[in-house]
């Protein structure tokens, strides 16, 4: 019996280094990409594998390295444990980034795809770039307010929703203070952007308010409690109320007449890039038109590029909530970096919301 | 056993293994839903198999924890013995310092290992990537081992060692002989300990991680997580959850061979442990 497992432990050992050590190429150029995960086309489902066409054509090989949110990727990216070539944060944390200058400015002729980008979502629009120097926008979508028709008939076009206590229990909200302020913000006529301390108090008061209407603060688990029918009211990114609306068609998504919050996801290079023109190169790959295309189809969040806009099915081009119209995308405020004092204070009422004192 | 006996034992076990069956439950489901079960398919099981993120996290995982369980089985054994060896007092100052990082809570022993392999690193002219992670991984296993094999050592007579010498072993035959497969329980449930906590840890491999690309599996789960898992990962817990299985099952059969074979030995080790 000794023998056997013993020759089973090697057997598994040699097949594991054997394919550990034959990624080991020669020394090729390389690119280290840090992504969201899950957040660029892979070949599932007749699409494109984007990264494995990249290494194919250009013979650079590409390292990719995940994270799961702006604040993860901002402390792994000042550590200096690593050195990354390519990200693709949020406006918010390009704008935090360019102010302290950690990013290298674009060199655009190497990247005349970029011509493709429509204005509506560059830096210069929302402020997070002001001189679109540094970044070329991946995605963007709204954050929206999805309900479940057939528990809720009354008209829903307002984040008074979230507070309706008709609905205790069966109301989610997000996971992290910005979101959930810029909810309450907004509500109260105010700009998510707001560094006023009366202002935050008294957006804080109404999310303590709010707080035993709440059966979760939660970020990813929401998709599943909106499908199964448990809740019935969530504020979401568009995309994935989209996802939602699939899976299960007593659910709309509306955008409150308040205001929401607008993202943009975009690409830009960290300071000291060592593969910089590589990275330039993956920029101007990734928008091609027909990559563009595929990877958006894939992501299926809203594309700031307008050939794969064109180009993608009418039903999904017509679909209001991901790419609404100019008159709702107005209304709509991007997140822009807030001085640390204000996050400090946001974060500490922030403490005082979930645990209730 | 009286009915509150057997109910208490199903809901304790039912609490337990819930939660997995549903997991593999929906690992053979037809549409992306984890709530929706909507027709029994293997779609899940391909994709895995065709999705070389995840296979290549998973080897990742598999050559850190093997490789980093038998580094800190080795060094964690030698420790032991030399740790026995000292006087009282330094004994005593050396296990503490051996709980030390047990108890430190993960993140920070994770961060001072980050500083420390970026100082290094920069010093040497190399970046962060397999070789950190193994070495921290090497790190933190060290004293599950010493904690395994420790307790063995203080069970074993000395007198026999010295009884082995008297009748003409060597000091290595003395303890390749004698000294080893006493101890040799002690080793293997400390293995599998660091083999365990390797495979799982999340927190030190995602400090100590590079940007070359080396990822482990923890890490790979962790960061898919914004746009919820796919049900692939469903796929891929429910083969490791039978493997282990089958290992436990065989293990057990292998425990009743030997048992019936000699009942006595049996009986023996476990008045001994």
């Amino acid at each position: 019996m000794k023998k056997i497992i013993l020759c089973v432990v090697l057997l598994v050992i040699v097949t594991v280094f054997s394919g550990t050590l034959s990624s080991c190429g020669a020394n090729r150029e390389t690119l280290n990409l840090f992504n969201w995960g899950a957040y660029m086309s892979q070949g599932d489902d007749g699409l494109m594998d984007v990264v494995g066409e990249f290494e194919k054509e250009f013979g650079i090989k590409v390292n990719e390295q995940y994270f799961d949110s702006n604040e993860q990727m901002y402390s792994k990216l000042i550590s200096g444990s690593a050195e990354f070539d390519l990200l693709i944060p949020s406006e918010y944390m390009i704008a935090r980034l360019i102010e302290e200058d950690r990013l290298e400015p674009l060199n655009f002729a190497a990247i005349p795809n970029y011509e493709y980008i429509d204005d509506a979502y560059k830096g210069s629009t929302w402020g997070y770039d002001s001189e679109d120097k540094y970044s070329v926008p991946y995605t963007w979508g709204l954050v929206g307010l999805a309900y479940n028709t057939k528990q809720i008939t009354e008209p829903v076009d307002s984040w008074d929703m979230l507070w309706n206590e008709k609905y205790k229990d069966k109301i989610l909200m997000f996971f992290n203070p910005r979101d959930c302020f810029g909810i309450a913000q907004k509500r109260l006529g105010y700009s998510m952007n707001s560094t006023s301390r009366d202002e935050l108090d008294a957006a804080a008061e109404e999310l303590k308010k709010q707080r035993p209407l709440v059966s979760a603060y939660i970020q990813d688990e929401m998709m599943e409690k909106m499908i199964s029918g448990e809740s019935y009211l969530t504020p979401c990114f568009a995309g994935d109320g989209v996802t939602i609306m699939d899976s299960n068609e007593d659910v709309n998504v509306v955008f409150p007449k308040e205001g929401y919050n607008i993202f943009v996801d975009a690409m830009v290079i960290p300071k000291g890039a060592k593969n910089k023109a590589n990275a330039e190169k993956f920029i101007n790959f990734i928008n091609r038109p027909e990559v563009a295309l595929n990877n958006i189809l894939y992501i299926q969040y809203s594309t700031p590029h307008t050939e794969a806009y064109k180009n993608l099915p009418e039903e999904i081009k017509s679909n209001k909530i991901i790419y609404p119209d100019g008159e709702t995308i107005a209304r709509a405020e991007g997140f822009k970096h807030l001085p640390k004092e204000t996050s400090d204070y946001m974060d500490d009422l922030w403490q005082e919301i979930k645990f209730g004192n | 056993m009286t009915r509150t006996k057997k109910t208490y034992t199903f809901l304790v076990f039912a609490f337990l293994y819930a939660p997995i069956v549903v997991f593999i439950f929906y690992s053979f489901n037809q549409s992306k839903s984890r709530s929706n079960f909507t027709g029994f398919s293997l779609r899940w099981y391909i994709e895995l198999m065709q999705n070389d993120r995840i296979i290549s996290a998973l080897q990742n995982t598999l050559v850190v924890a093997v490789l980093s369980a038998l580094a800190a089985t080795l060094l964690g054994t030698a420790a032991s013995l030399g740790i026995t060896a000292l006087k009282k007092a330094p004994r005593a100052l050396i296990m503490n310092i051996t709980y030390l990082p047990i108890l430190n809570p993960e993140i920070v022993t994770g961060i001072s290992l980050m500083l420390l392999f970026v100082a290094a690193g920069t010093f040497l002219g190399i970046s962060l990537g397999f070789w950190s992670v193994l070495i921290a991984h090497i790190t933190f296993n060290i004293p599950y081992v010493i904690l395994n094999v420790m307790p063995k050592i203080r069970q074993t007579d000395k007198n026999i060692i010295d009884a082995a010498m008297d009748l003409g072993c060597s000091a290595p035959q003395a303890f390749f002989k004698v000294m080893l497969p006493e101890i040799t329980p002690g080793i293997a449930s400390g293995a599998l300990m660091a083999f365990t906590l390797s495979f799982d840890n999340f927190v030190i491999s995602y400090f100590t991680l590079g940007s070359d690309g080396f990822t482990t599996l923890p890490v790979n789960i962790y960061t898919s997580t914004r746009r919820g898992l796919s049900l692939e990962y469903n796929a891929l817990f429910a083969i490791l959850f039978v493997t282990v299985l089958i290992f436990l099952i065989l293990m057990g059969i292998a425990d009743n061979k030997a048992a019936s074979k000699n009942p006595n030995s049996a009986k023996q080790i476990r008045l001994r442990n």
